[in-house]
Formats: C-alpha cells, sequence, structure tokens
C-alpha cells in the first residue's frame, strides 16, 4: 500500500463529503450471526471533531470528478481544486482495518457523479457487495441514491446497505432550479420513491419468512442546505413534513450553508453558517416527529420563521396560553410533552411516579425537569406555582432575562457599548 | 447510628441488608473494607458475608422487583461508586418496606438516585463502546487501554464479543489493574504485568506492521472532516472530557 497516496486521497476525499451532516449510525438491525465482523444496531458516535459533530462513520466520497455544476458545492465542475477516486478496494481496505480498531460504526459512501447515474451508483453498490460478501462486514453502510439511477441499482443497493439517502439540496424546486441546473427533482425523487415502495414490500416479506434478506432496514434520509436560498422556516418545515409523510423518511437533515464558494447567487463568502436557525429546524423536527406536533402549529403562514431566542416549543406555549396551566399530576402524556422545559424522558418519569404519590417541584427538579421554565406552565403538588396574570410575552422576557442562552451572547456585545 | 462494616461484594451487601432486619437496625451507615477501631459513641458491626443469607434477601427482592430491576441494583453496586452502598440499602429497604413494586416511584429519593447511578454507569459504558481503541499487535491481538469513570468492563463483555467476534482483542482497565480477553471463542479476565517493561515504548514495538499507517491515516481523517468555520470547541469537550484524550488515537 502506498501510504502517502493513500492518505492525500483520504485528505481529499473526507474533506468533500463533510458537508454531508448525515451521521445516523443507528436504527439498523443487522446481526453479527456469520462469526464476521461488526454489527449495526443502536449507533455510536465514536469522536467529535472541534466542531463538535460526531463522528461515527468513515464518510467519504469514491470520487470528487463530477460532471455537475452546482453552485452550493465544493466538488463542482468548474472549481479549481485537486481532484481524486478511491478504488474499490481501497475503499474496503480502509473500512475494514478503522472498523477494526474501533475507530468507526461502518461506512457512509457518497460519490461525485462521474460519466453518468447508473456507472457511479453500480460503482458504489460494488463497494458495498464486497463489504458484504467477501469480508463477512455486518457494520453499517449508508450509501448515496444517485439520482436518475436506474431500479435495478437501486434494488441490489437496498440488498447491501443499512440506510441510503438522495439529498434534495434546496428545500424548494425554485432553489434546486436556481442553484443546480443540472440537477432536476423527479430524478431525486424515483429512486426515494422506488426505495419506499420496495422497503414496504420486503418488510412485509419478513414477516412471513424470517430468513428473507434485509433491505435497507435503517430506511431512507435526505438533506436539505439552509441559508443558501431564501425559503422560510415554513416552507423548509412543511417540505420536510411531506417528506416524512409521503416517502417514510427515517431523517431530514438540515444542513446550515457553510459558504465554500463566490458565486452571485449564493450568500458571500465568509457569511456566517446559520447555525442557531439550523438547531431550532433540527428541534422542530423533533417537535413533528416525537412530540405529536404538527408541522401548522410549529409554522404557518402567520408565523413562517421559527424564533430564533426561543425554541419552538416555548415559542409555541407563549401563543397558546389558553392551554395552560397543565397539572401533571392528572395530565395524560401528550400534554405533558407539550410544557417547555420536559422532555421526553422526564415526562415518562413523571408519569410513572405520580402513580405512588403527587409530585411536587422539589421531585420535579430531581426528575431533570428544567423548572425555570416549566415553572409558568404547570401547577404541581404544591401550594407555591405561577399566580400572577402573565402574558406569553412577559414569560418569554423572564425566560430569556433568567437563562445564560449561548445564543444571546451575540446581541449583548452590542448594548454593552452603551 | 451503626456502622456496618462489609466487603465490598455484592452478597455482603445482601447479607448486611439482612443483619439490619434480623438485628431492627433503624438508622445504619454502610462502609466498604476493613474492621477500624471504632470512633466514641458509635457502634460498629462486622458484617460476615453469608451465602446463604444473601440468598434469602436476594430471593425476597426477587418476589417484589422485575428482573430488570435486580439487574440495575447489581449494575449500580458493581460500578463501585464512592459512598453509594447507602442508596442501595436504602432503595432495598424502601423495596422491602413497601407492598407494591416501586422501581417507577421517582419520587422517593433512593429510586431516584438509583436510577441516576444507573444513568451515570450507562453513560460511562456507552462512553468505552465509543472511546476504546484497539492496536493491533504482531500476533494479530488487538489491544486497548481505557481509565473509565467506574468499573464498567464487565458490561462490555456482550457488545465487544458480538461485534468483534473473528479477531482477538484485549480491553486493559489500566486504573483498576485487570482486563478482558477474548480468544475467539470465549472472554476472560486477565491481569498483566506491567512493572518490568517500559509500557509504549514496547508496545509500539509489538505493533503489527500496518498498525501505524493506519493510525495516521486514522489522525488525518479526524482533522480532514473538521469544519473550521463551525468551530466550537464547548461543544467538543463535553462530548470528549479531555480525561479521556490520552487514549483515544486522534488525540493524542
Amino acid at each position: 500500500m502506498d501510504a502517502e497516496r493513500i492518505t492525500e486521497k483520504l485528505n481529499i476525499l473526507a474533506d468533500a463529503a463533510k458537508y454531508d451532516v448525515s451521521c445516523a449510525s443507528s436504527g439498523s438491525k443487522r446481526k453479527n450471526e456469520n462469526k464476521g465482523l461488526g454489527n449495526a444496531s443502536n449507533g455510536i458516535c465514536h469522536s467529535y471533531t472541534e466542531d463538535g459533530r460526531c463522528v461515527s462513520l468513515l464518510k467519504i466520497l469514491l470520487t470528487n470528478h463530477c460532471i455537475f455544476d452546482c453552485a452550493y458545492c465544493v466538488s463542482r465542475k468548474n472549481n479549481d481544486i485537486k481532484r481524486a477516486a478511491f478504488t474499490v478496494q481501497e475503499v474496503v481496505d480502509l473500512t475494514i482495518n478503522f472498523y477494526r480498531r474501533n475507530y468507526i460504526e461502518g461506512l457512509f459512501l457518497s460519490s461525485g457523479i462521474f460519466k453518468d447515474a447508473d456507472h457511479t451508483m453500480e460503482r458504489l453498490v460494488r463497494v458495498a457487495k464486497k463489504l458484504r460478501t467477501e469480508h463477512k462486514f455486518n457494520g453499517y453502510i449508508h450509501l448515496k441514491s444517485i439520482p436518475g439511477a436506474s431500479n435495478e441499482l437501486m434494488h441490489e443497493a437496498g440488498l447491501y446497505a443499512d440506510r441510503l439517502s438522495v439529498n434534495l439540496e434546496m428545500p424548494t424546486e425554485a432553489g434546486l432550479k436556481l442553484l443546480a441546473p443540472d440537477k432536476n427533482r423527479q430524478d431525486m425523487i424515483n429512486p426515494m420513491n422506488f426505495l419506499k415502495n420496495e422497503i414496504i414490500l420486503r418488510t412485509e416479506e419478513k414477516k412471513l419468512f424470517k430468513k428473507a434478506p434485509l433491505f435497507a432496514p435503517a430506511g431512507q434520509s435526505t438533506q436539505v442546505i439552509i441559508g443558501a436560498t431564501p425559503e422560510s422556516d415554513q416552507q423548509v418545515l412543511q417540505s420536510a413534513n411531506y417528506f416524512y409523510k409521503n416517502f417514510n423518511l427515517k431523517r431530514v437533515y438540515y444542513s446550515g450553508y457553510v459558504p465554500v464558494l463566490a458565486d452571485s447567487r449564493l450568500p458571500a463568502l465568509h457569511t456566517a453558517v446559520p447555525m442557531v436557525r439550523e438547531n431550532r429546524l433540527y428541534q422542530a423536527d423533533w417537535l413533528m416527529r416525537f412530540y405529536g406536533f404538527h408541522v401548522n402549529e410549529i409554522v404557518n403562514s402567520e408565523q413562517p420563521l421559527l424564533d430564533l431566542d426561543i425554541d419552538p416549543k416555548l415559542a409555541w406555549a407563549i401563543r397558546n396560553m389558553q392551554a395552560f396551566p397543565v397539572d401533571i399530576n392528572k395530565a395524560d402524556l401528550q400534554m405533558i410533552l407539550r410544557v417547555p422545559g420536559i422532555g421526553m424522558l422526564s415526562a415518562q418519569k413523571i408519569i410513572g411516579a405520580r402513580k405512588f404519590a403527587g409530585v411536587g417541584w422539589e421531585q420535579l427538579k430531581k426528575i431533570g425537569v428544567a423548572v425555570n421554565r416549566a415553572r409558568y406552565f404547570i401547577v404541581c403538588k404544591s401550594n407555591e406555582f405561577e399566580r400572577r396574570d402573565l402574558t406569553g410575552n412577559n414569560i418569554k422576557q423572564f425566560i430569556l432575562a433568567g437563562s445564560q442562552s449561548k445564543y444571546i451572547k451575540h446581541t449583548q456585545t452590542q448594548l454593552n457599548l452603551f | 447510628m451503626y456502622t456496618l462494616v462489609y466487603d465490598g461484594t455484592f452478597e455482603g451487601l445482601l447479607t448486611a441488608v439482612f443483619e439490619i432486619y434480623e438485628r431492627k437496625l433503624f438508622h445504619v451507615k454502610l462502609i466498604k473494607g476493613q474492621w477500624r477501631s471504632s470512633a466514641m459513641f458509635e457502634e460498629i458491626l462486622q458484617v460476615i458475608t453469608d451465602e446463604d443469607r444473601a440468598g434469602r434477601v436476594l430471593k425476597g427482592l426477587r418476589k417484589k422487583l422485575s428482573a430488570a430491576g435486580i439487574q440495575r441494583l447489581y449494575i449500580a453496586h458493581m460500578a463501585e461508586m464512592e459512598n453509594e452502598e447507602n442508596a442501595i440499602v436504602g432503595f432495598i429497604r424502601y423495596v422491602f418496606d413497601t407492598d407494591q413494586n416501586v422501581e417507577e416511584d421517582y419520587g422517593n429519593k433512593y429510586v431516584m438516585r438509583i436510577s441516576e447511578i444507573i444513568k451515570m454507569v450507562r453513560r460511562e459504558k456507552h462512553r468505552m463502546e465509543a472511546f476504546v481503541r484497539f492496536q493491533k499487535l504482531k500476533d494479530e491481538t488487538f489491544y486497548s487501554a481505557v481509565e473509565p469513570d467506574f468499573n464498567v468492563l464487565p458490561l462490555l463483555i456482550r457488545h465487544f464479543k458480538s461485534r468483534y467476534a473473528d479477531q482477538k482483542w484485549i480491553i486493559y482497565d489500566i486504573k483498576r489493574g485487570y482486563g478482558l480477553y477474548y480468544d475467539l471463542h470465549d472472554t476472560q479476565y486477565i491481569s498483566l504485568d506491567f512493572s518490568e517493561v517500559d509500557k509504549s515504548a514496547n508496545l509500539i514495538a509489538a505493533f503489527s506492521e500496518d498498525e501505524c499507517i493506519y493510525q495516521h491515516l486514522w489522525k488525518n481523517y479526524f482533522t480532514s472532516v473538521n469544519i473550521v468555520a463551525r468551530k466550537n470547541n464547548k461543544l467538543h469537550l463535553r462530548h470528549i472530557p479531555r480525561r479521556y484524550w490520552k487514549h483515544l488515537t486522534e488525540k493524542i
């Protein structure tokens, strides 16, 4: 092995892949039944980069040669950068050797489009096939579905990969047309739709025949870039909701645009990455998937943007003061989950604890509830509760004043000048 | 106030619970270790671990707790956290003194404390599943040194055994002086003698040929995937606290 050459390729092709934020290695159920190498189940983050993101998979491009010219992408055709390509065997060796040392949970393989969609997809599938069949590798494999790839190849991909994803890139079709004129949305949706139906079919089959092979057990995901085009949060979340509902996606990732290229269609270089907005979108996404919120409760035509100062659950609560206070010793789980400052685990603990005795403030604190937020919205076993008739806006001010948000400090530096 | 001294084993702890009920003790403190001369106004009892008595307490617990509940108790004790015996004994007494199953009674301080302990232990176990870094030795064994906050090695067996079924591996807890060794069939506990040799120099000499290359590649990969424009050191440190760095290939 030419260590120097491999190192150079790895640097180029890892660097080019890092803007794909999907990092999940969970949701699969591949066991190590053949005395081979590895398994994929709950997902482990093996390390964290200095930007605080998790490193779970060996995330690389097979090549950064690309025939497309998408404005937001470092690997665009007209960008003057070093190009490289791995051979199938090189990717296999790296994956196996990293995995054996417990560096990673598996492989995330994407690629620039060389020649055409099927050629690229075929090469990705070949890596996965080799890992599974020749090396008895049962670790996690995430493959990109290349837009425009044929159904036969997508089917084969599903047999070897745990998860597949197509990046929608832009939240709306108009955004895509503007920045990626070579791509079209239908090409992205076709493989997604094919896989959705195939996954449903294979799951049915698996119920009948236990021996039926796994088919993309960790499902599909996608990614949209935030802040490169002027879509509102309402458009972003409604599009996410549409894909969750219609394509059974496991995850939609929101990637704050990192300005890497100068282009008049894009935010200027050195524009700050919209990290707060990205964070709020993920919070909203969680509310939709786990907390029983409908997308219209979070954003709608009157509230097309998420409040950057406070999280979307608190924002919903102060817009809907008529729903509070909630008696946490009586309310059902769904309602407790809507209280700001109470998360999934705390809510379940409250339900457990109140079977024995009424729950008071001290116990709520112990259970892990953020009482400083929740106190405005609940009553519990105590004579103390919020008696003032506060408006939603009052509460927002109180909570902001009482909390040291990591985001507020930027606005405060301005105030301090006076 | 009585102080009970026990030998640190789970059976010993259960025996102590037996003594508490047999002697009808009320205010009790349990400590691990050897019998020491007593301070004034303090009564000290040496608990002699007795399998029969421990077994009877366990049988009683089985009637009132789920299997998972007993497992949690065992894990909480095995973690060897300082001075947490009293929370465990408190929990057991609460179990015996209440008619229903109290596992979900999070309003009770002992139940809550056990739940916190379990959470800490689980997190440490999960960290070890993530932070173990194997180094391939010449004899094809994959070796890793760790220093977990709590005693979690026994909890790691199942994960590593099913994951790395086709390679020999050692995970060694330097702090507690023992390790796990998997020989392609079974795992066993081992202890290594590092005293005579200069550890690091010898280990590098024992590396397989490609070990250094892959360590180098991994470090490079780790640097390449970082996005400088998004630097967030606070978050970075929250995820990998400094005390773990010395065994992490990418952070050395």
